[in-house]
C-alpha cells in the first residue's frame, strides 16, 4: 500500500485535486481510502455526493471508546473508503491533537491492514503544517509520499517551500519524501516554467500541471469529481494523466528548502519575463 | 563503640571560594557561568549589598527545587482559603497532586464551610482538549454551585487549558452573573508561565485584588485593625499567631491567605494597617491597596520568639496607643519566660551547630531567626523562587532588569478609590514615624541579615545540594519534600520548611520552643552516625601479605 498525502497552502485546491486524482486512480482499478484531516470534514464530499460522513471524532464522542470501523468510513465513488478526520468548530479546542487521535484510531480499528486490499491511502491534509497535529500524516511514517499543491502565486510557493522544511525535518528521521509538486495553475505568467524551476531547486520535479477549467466548478456544484460528472470532459483526462503519473512516480526525494531570498528572486526573475 | 562509628569526619575549615569553585565544576561553561551568578559569597562590600541573580530561567537539565505558577497560585495563594470552592480546570493529575499538601490548617468557623477537604477538577479528557473545556467547565462549575452554594468559586487554569486557547475569563463572568449570589472568576496561571511558582503568586495577586477585595463594605468591629499577608498557617503558624494579636488587643482582620475566608478578603480594606509576613509572595497585594484605599504596610516577622516580639512592638508603634503598646509589652513579658526557659534547657546541646536553608522566597531568611536563637549558625542559604528585592532589599526594585517572562505577567493599574481611599495617618504623622526610625514599605532582604563569608545560592538543584552536604556537612539542612530524601541519604537530617513535615506550628513564642524542640531531636538524635556500617569508617582488623 502506499500512503500519499497532500499538503498545500489554504484554498489552493487540496480536496478538490486529491478526490479527482482519486476518482482517476479508481478508474485504473486502484483501491483507494480517502483520510480528511481538516476540522471542516470536506475532503471526500465529492466522492460521496455531499457531507454525507459522520468523522471519526465526532463519533468517538458521541459513541465512546467502543467505535467499530463500520461506523467512521463510508463508501464512495467506485468503491473508495472515505473517512473524516473532523475536530472542534472554528476557535475553540486543538485541532491537531484531533488528527492524532483519528488517526491513532484508524490504525488501532485495522483500517490499513493488508485484508483491507488498499493499494493507496491518501491523507488530505488541512493548510500549512501549523503544528505537531498537522504534521501528524508525515510522523511515523503513515504518509510516505508528500505531493504537495501548489500554484505560480507567491504566497502558494512560499507556503510549498515551507512544507519542505516540515518533510525534511521528518525525512531525516524517518521515511517520508517528496514525491513532487502538483501545480494547480492559476494563469499566473510563465507559472509552468516558474514551477518547473522552483521544483528543480527543491529538488524533486513538476509532475503534473493542472491547467484552470470551469468544468471543475460545475461538477463540484453536483457534488462529483470531474471524471464521474463528465468522463469525456478535457480536464478529466487531466486528473487522468496526475493520477497515471502519481501511479508511476519513482521520484522520491529529501526537498532542500530555498531561502526566502532565493525564493523571491525565482519569482522576480519568472515574473518580470515579459 | 559507638563513639568510633559516631566520629564523622567534620570538615569544619571550608573556603567559600572553594566551595563555589567545586560547586561549578562539572558544569559546562555556559552553564556554569549563569550559575556563578547565582551563586554568591557573601562579602562586605562597603555600604553596598552585593548582587546576586535571581527570577531567572533555570537550565533545561537542572533537577530544580522550583515548582510551576499553578502551584504557586492554586496551591500556595489560593489553597488556604477555606470557603472558596477552588476548581482545577485541567487533567485530573494537577487537582489531584495540589489537594492538601500544604498542610495549611484552617478552622471551619461558625459556619463550618470549609471546601479545603475536597478537590474539585474538570478531569479533562482527549476529547475535551480536541473540541475545548470551556462547555465541561461551565457545567463543573454548575454543578459546584448546585451542591454547596458557596460565596465564591476559583477556576485555575493549567498547561493544556492555555494551549487550547479555552476562555475561562469569559465562562467565569457568565456563571458569575447568571448566579448572582457566587463570585466566580477565574486565573490564568498555566504551570509553564513565568520562571517559577513566583508568577503564579503574582497572578493570584492580580485576581484577589481585581474580583475580591473591597467587595465587602458593611463595617468590621475591632481596635486596632490589622491584616496579615504572606502568612500560609502550614502547622498551624496562624492560630498561634491570631493568638498572640488577639491577646495583645491587636484586630487581625484578613490573613491573606492562611485560615482565611472569602469575607476576610473582601473586607481587608477596612483595616488600618497591612503587615507583610512573606514579601516574595504578597507585597503585590500590599503595594495595590495602599495606592486604592490608602492603608500603610510594614514588614513583619513571627519566626522566632524575638522576631515576634519586635514586630508586635512595630505594630503598636504604629498605632502609638499607649494602652496597646503597655499590652504589647506586657504579652512579651508573659510569653518570654517559657521561651527563655527552652532555650536556657536546649541550646549546650545545639550552639556551635550549622544549618542550610534553600527554601521559599522568605522563609530561608525567616528562619535564621530561630538557628540564631539556637546558638546555630546559617552557614548557607538561598531562595527557590525569590526575585533579587528578597536578597539585597527593596532599593533594587527599580533597576529589575524587565525581561520576557517578567514582562508576560500582568501588571495592574490601580488608582485611588474615588471614595474609599482614606489615609490612614496624616502626613505629618507618618513623617514623625519616619523620622524616629520607623521604616514603612521597607524590607533589606536576607543578605545583609547573613554573616560574611557564608554562601547565599539563588535556585539551588539537586546536585548541587548533594554537593554542598558533602563539602560543608552542616548539621541540619532545610528545603521541601522533593529534597527530604536524597539530603537524608547523605547522612544529614533534613527538615521541610514548607510543610514543617508533620510537625508545627513554629511561628510566635509556642511555635519557636516548638522548633528549639524539633531542632533538638534532629541534630542530636545518634541515628545519622549509624548510617555507614562500622567496618565502612573503622576497620576492625588490619593486615599485610605474608610478602609486603
Amino acid at each position: 500500500m502506499r500512503k500519499v498525502a497532500i499538503y498545500g497552502k489554504g484554498g489552493i485546491g487540496k480536496s478538490t485535486t486529491t478526490q479527482n486524482t482519486v476518482a482517476g486512480l479508481v478508474e485504473m482499478g486502484r483501491k483507494v481510502m480517502v483520510v480528511g484531516c481538516d476540522p471542516k470534514a470536506d475532503s471526500t464530499r465529492l466522492l460521496l455526493g455531499g457531507l454525507a460522513q459522520k468523522s471519526v471524532l465526532d463519533t468517538l464522542r458521541e459513541e465512546g471508546e467502543d467505535v467499530e470501523l463500520e461506523n467512521i468510513r463510508k463508501a464512495g465513488f467506485g468503491g473508495t473508503w472515505c473517512v473524516e478526520s473532523g475536530g472542534p468548530e472554528p476557535g475553540v479546542g486543538c485541532a491537531g491533537r484531533g488528527i492524532i487521535t483519528s488517526i491513532n484510531m484508524l490504525e488501532s480499528l485495522g483500517a490499513y491492514e493488508e485484508s483491507e486490499g488498499l493499494d493507496y491511502a491518501f491523507y488530505d491534509v488541512l493548510g500549512d503544517v501549523v503544528c505537531g497535529g498537522f504534521a501528524m500524516p508525515i510522523r511515523d511514517g503513515k504518509a510516505e509520499e508528500i505531493y504537495i499543491v501548489c500554484s505560480g502565486e507567491m504566497m502558494a510557493m512560499y507556503a510549498a517551500n515551507n512544507i519542505s522544511k516540515g518533510i525534511m525535518k521528518f525525512a531525516t528521521s524517518g521515511s517520508v519524501r517528496l514525491g513532487g509538486l502538483i501545480c494547480n495553475s492559476r494563469n499566473v505568467d510563465n507559472e509552468k516554467e516558474m514551477i518547473e524551476e522552483f521544483a528543480k531547486k527543491l529538488g524533486t520535479q513538476m509532475i503534473y500541471f493542472v491547467p484552470r477549467d470551469n468544468d471543475v466548478q460545475r461538477a463540484e456544484i453536483n457534488r462529483q469529481t470531474v471524471i464521474e460528472w463528465k468522463k469525456e470532459a478535457q480536464q478529466a483526462d487531466h486528473y487522468r494523466g496526475l493520477a497515471k503519473a502519481i501511479d508511476q512516480n519513482q521520484m522520491f526525494v529529501v526537498p532542500k528548502p530555498l531561502a526566502i531570498e532565493e525564493l523571491e528572486k525565482l519569482l522576480m526573475d519568472y515574473g518580470l519575463m515579459n | 563503640m559507638a563513639t568510633a562509628t559516631a566520629t564523622k569526619k567534620k570538615s569544619a575549615q571550608w573556603d567559600p571560594a572553594e566551595v563555589k569553585k567545586e560547586l561549578l565544576a562539572k558544569y559546562p561553561a555556559k552553564v556554569a557561568r549563569k550559575r556563578a551568578k547565582q551563586i554568591m559569597i557573601n562579602e562586605a562590600l562597603g555600604n553596598e549589598t552585593p548582587e546576586i541573580s535571581a527570577n531567572v530561567r533555570t537550565t533545561p537539565g537542572i533537577i530544580t527545587m522550583r515548582g510551576c505558577t499553578y502551584a504557586g497560585c492554586k496551591g500556595v495563594i489560593m489553597g488556604p482559603t477555606r470557603d472558596i470552592v477552588n476548581i482545577t480546570h485541567g487533567p485530573i493529575g494537577c487537582g489531584f497532586y495540589s489537594w492538601l499538601t500544604r498542610r495549611n490548617q484552617t478552622d471551619a468557623g461558625p459556619d463550618g464551610e470549609n471546601y479545603m477537604t475536597y478537590c474539585f477538577s474538570t478531569d479533562m479528557q482527549d476529547s475535551d482538549i480536541i473540541f475545548g473545556g470551556e462547555k465541561k467547565l461551565e457545567r463543573a462549575i454548575q454543578e459546584a454551585y448546585d451542591l454547596f452554594h458557596p460565596k465564591s468559586i476559583a477556576v485555575f487554569a493549567t498547561c493544556p487549558v492555555g494551549l487550547i486557547g479555552d476562555d475561562i475569563h469569559t465562562v467565569t463572568k457568565r456563571m458569575k452573573e447568571k448566579f448572582g449570589d457566587c463570585n466566580v472568576y477565574a486565573f490564568s496561571c498555566e504551570g509553564y508561565k513565568g520562571v517559577s511558582q513566583s508568577a503564579g503568586h503574582h497572578i493570584a495577586n492580580n485576581q484577589v485584588f481585581r474580583h475580591i477585595v473591597g467587595e465587602n463594605d458593611v463595617p468590621k468591629e475591632g481596635e486596632f485593625k490589622i491584616n496579615l499577608l504572606g502568612e500560609y498557617n502550614i502547622g498551624g503558624d496562624g492560630f498561634e499567631i491570631d493568638r498572640v494579636l488577639k491577646k495583645c488587643g491587636i484586630t487581625p482582620l484578613a490573613t491573606f491567605s492562611g485560615n482565611s475566608s472569602y469575607d476576610q478578603f473582601a473586607s481587608a480594606h477596612q483595616a488600618d494597617l497591612n503587615t507583610v509576613m512573606c514579601h516574595r509572595s504578597i507585597n503585590y497585594v500590599a503595594d495595590m491597596m495602599e495606592t486604592k484605599f490608602g492603608i500603610p504596610w510594614i514588614k513583619v516577622n513571627f519566626i522566632g520568639a524575638h522576631a515576634t516580639a519586635k514586630s508586635l512592638r512595630k505594630i503598636a508603634e504604629y498605632f502609638g496607643d499607649q494602652k496597646l503598646i503597655a499590652r504589647v509589652e506586657a504579652v512579651i513579658a508573659e510569653e518570654m519566660p517559657a521561651v527563655t526557659a527552652a532555650l536556657k534547657e536546649i541550646t549546650p546541646r545545639t550552639e556551635g551547630k550549622t544549618a542550610m536553608l534553600f527554601v521559599g522566597g522568605s522563609r530561608a531568611h525567616h528562619y535564621q531567626e530561630l538557628f540564631t536563637e539556637l546558638g546555630m549558625k546559617t552557614i548557607s542559604a538561598g531562595y527557590e523562587f525569590a526575585h533579587r528585592d528578597d536578597y539585597e532589599g527593596r532599593q533594587v526594585i527599580p533597576s529589575l532588569e524587565v525581561d520576557a517572562d517578567s514582562r508576560n505577567i500582568e501588571e495592574l493599574e490601580v488608582e485611588a478609590d474615588e471614595k474609599r481611599f482614606k489615609p490612614r495617618k496624616s502626613a505629618k504623622e507618618l513623617a514623625t514615624l519616619e523620622k524616629a526610625g520607623y521604616r514603612f514599605k521597607d524590607y533589606d532582604g536576607l543578605i545583609p541579615d547573613m554573616e560574611k563569608g557564608t554562601l547565599v545560592i539563588d535556585d539551588l538543584n539537586q546536585y548541587e545540594a548533594e554537593k554542598l552536604v558533602e563539602l560543608m556537612q552542616p548539621d541540619i539542612f532545610c528545603a521541601g519534600i522533593k529534597e527530604k530524601f536524597s539530603i537524608q541519604k547523605l547522612g544529614v537530617p533534613m527538615k521541610q520548611l514548607h510543610s514543617y513535615d508533620s510537625g508545627g506550628p513554629y511561628a510566635g513564642f509556642k511555635g519557636a520552643i516548638n522548633f528549639y524542640q524539633e531542632i533538638d531531636r534532629l541534630v542530636n538524635s545518634k541515628v545519622w552516625s549509624y548510617m555507614k556500617a562500622p567496618w565502612q569508617t573503622n576497620p576492625q582488623l588490619s593486615a599485610t601479605f605474608a610478602w609486603e
